[in-house]
């Protein structure tokens, strides 16, 4: 079933009978040539991207519970290619570049918007480092444009320039980045995975694995045992727990995350902008809402939500840089798990046990990174070399001193 | 979320800073034949548990000491809070 503006238009005058589920529910089979665990947005890209891209006929996709209940159904959306270290910003470019195609690639509207991002600038200091970050955004292949204080304010009316502490002296714009709808996202890439082939399990709990002579030959799971000839674990805020029945024990530690939305309100907010002093980040969504978070829970939790320290953190920041903001009415609160790494960079790699491969330390980050982080697990997976633009991104940097640590705050992982 | 301090008895969450786990506390010999595996693995490589764990809290914004804290990671409820200090003593003792 393809999606068509013309097939919107018949099913509408038929009655809408026509619609069929977007994928199929299949029973496990016995075994299959690769098994990826996790069905958040970065196990269905991988898997999508193995059959579509990779030609692998035998995949099997398992969830715990159902596609997109864990991040890729709880972020914020926002996507963009501003990091500045080079073992970084490649692979986000490359993951814009995908965004920029994926909807024709997958056909289906995942309402990817380039509204730009704007990150705001306070001080001397401040405006040196985001030259910088430009410039080292500029030499991937990436857009970047430092703006002054009259053209945030063209941009930004609204926003409270002359904040005694904060002042804004002006701000660094990339123009293509944006948001995109997380559920969409989901929903695309496990759709064209399953026309692909791609068996989707879901209620479907991976519990061990079976490792023979240091090689995996398959995983236990809440509905039996699957053969696999390579597994690849892709489960984010679950990643220790998984990877300890691996035996294995982690540079990650898990944080609540949380993000909020206003009642719908008439246009106002042109992009992203991202007020890092003040720990807090805003956007609005098509529908009107504007959906904003700022820093994570400082202490390690398991639970889906977040306290209300940080609500109260993440308000003032808002209130001091956007003072209309408190006449908006409050929605929802939500939490999700993020595998803070301890560099606050992504690990995709292979691992100690032979067949069995690891995604994850997406902290709080990985939704911009969702289609080029599937290429490039399944690029590993599939051929055994890493993408030439996740080449940094290995499990072993810690131990041999090629952090990738954006922030420069070592092994803090509340920090990053 | 409240953190009974065995010497100030219940306090805000908010007046600490969090560490992590209170495996910290034992340090690997920087001198020993294996350090740079043992510092490897006590910096960077983390249990992670989803369940009750032990971990170091600073009482920054009180009296500044360090407490283990016993806490449960799926639904916050705290168990348990010792000075760090008595922690490491007892452990001491016991010859360990
Ligand atoms: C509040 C919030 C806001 C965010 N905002 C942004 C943002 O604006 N931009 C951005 O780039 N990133 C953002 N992120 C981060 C981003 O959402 C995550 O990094 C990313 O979604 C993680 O990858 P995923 O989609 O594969 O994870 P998930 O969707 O969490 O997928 C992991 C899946 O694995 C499954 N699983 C776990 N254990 C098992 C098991 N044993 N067997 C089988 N399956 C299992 C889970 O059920 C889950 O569905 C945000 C995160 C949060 C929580």
């Amino acid at each position: 079933m393809r999606f068509s503006g013309f097939r919107v238009f018949k099913e509408a005058v038929t009655g809408h009978k026509g619609w069929k589920p977007l994928w199929r529910n299949p029973e496990p089979k016995p075994a299959y040539d690769i098994v990826i665990v996790g069905g958040g947005g970065h196990g269905l890209a991988t898997a999508y991207y193995l059959a579509k891209v990779f030609g692998q006929a035998r995949v099997a996709l398992l969830e715990r519970g159902w596609l997109g209940s864990g991040n890729v159904g709880r972020n914020t959306t926002i996507i963009r290619s501003n990091y500045l270290l080079p073992g970084n910003q490649p692979f986000y470019e490359f993951s814009m570049t995908l965004w920029e195609g994926l909807e024709q690639d997958f056909n289906l509207n995942a309402m990817v918007s380039q509204r730009g991002i704007l990150n705001l600038i306070h001080t001397d200091a401040q405006r040196d480092a985001y030259r910088r970050r430009g410039n080292a955004m500029i030499l991937s292949g990436a857009d970047a444009v430092l703006l002054n204080r009259d053209q945030v304010w063209a941009m930004a009316p609204f926003l409270n320039f002359d904040n005694a502490r904060f002042p804004i002296k002006g701000g660094l714009l990339q123009p293509r980045a944006g948001t995109a709808r997380h559920d969409g996202v989901a929903w695309g890439f496990a759709r064209g995975a399953d026309l692909a082939g791609v068996d989707i399990i879901q209620n479907c709990e991976v519990t061990g694995f079976r490792i023979e002579e240091g090689r995996v030959k398959g995983v236990e799971t809440s509905r039996g045992y699957i053969g696999a000839g390579k597994v690849g674990v892709a489960v984010a805020g679950s990643s220790s727990r998984v990877m300890s029945k691996a035996g294995m024990r982690l540079p990650i530690e898990s944080h609540g995350l949380q993000a909020f939305v206003t009642e719908g309100l008439k246009p106002t907010i042109p992009g992203v902008i991202t007020f890092g002093a003040g720990h807090f980040y805003v956007s609005q969504s098509d529908k009107g809402g504007l959906v904003f978070g700022g820093d994570i829970e400082t202490y390690k939790s398991y639970a889906q939500r977040g306290g209300l320290p940080v609500l109260e953190d993440v308000v003032e920041g808002g209130m001091a840089l956007m003072p209309m903001i408190g006449r908006a009415r409050l929605l929802r609160a939500w939490g999700g798990v993020a595998d803070m790494s301890m560099d606050g960079s992504p690990i995709i790699d292979r691992t100690p046990v032979d067949g069995l491969y690891f995604n994850g330390g997406w902290s709080y980050g990985g939704f911009k990174a969702t289609p080029a982080s599937g290429y490039c697990f399944a690029h590993l997976l599939a051929t055994d070399t890493p993408h030439e633009t996740a080449k940094a991104m290995r499990l072993d940097r810690f131990e041999r001193g090629y952090v990738i640590d954006e922030k420069g705050v070592g092994a803090s992982p509340n920090l990053h | 979320m409240l953190i009974p301090h065995p010497l100030l008895g219940p306090r805000d969450a908010g007046e600490f800073t969090y560490l992590g786990d209170a495996r910290l506390l034992e340090r690997p010999d920087g001198l020993g034949p294996d350090a740079p595996a043992a510092f490897h693995d006590y910096v960077y490589l983390r249990d992670n548990i989803a369940g009750v764990q032990r971990e170091l809290w600073f009482h920054e914004q009180g009296d500044r000491s360090w407490l283990v804290v016993t806490r449960d990671t799926l639904t916050h409820e705290i168990l348990k809070a010792e000075l760090a200090r008595d922690v490491v003593l007892a452990r001491k003792e016991a010859g360990k």
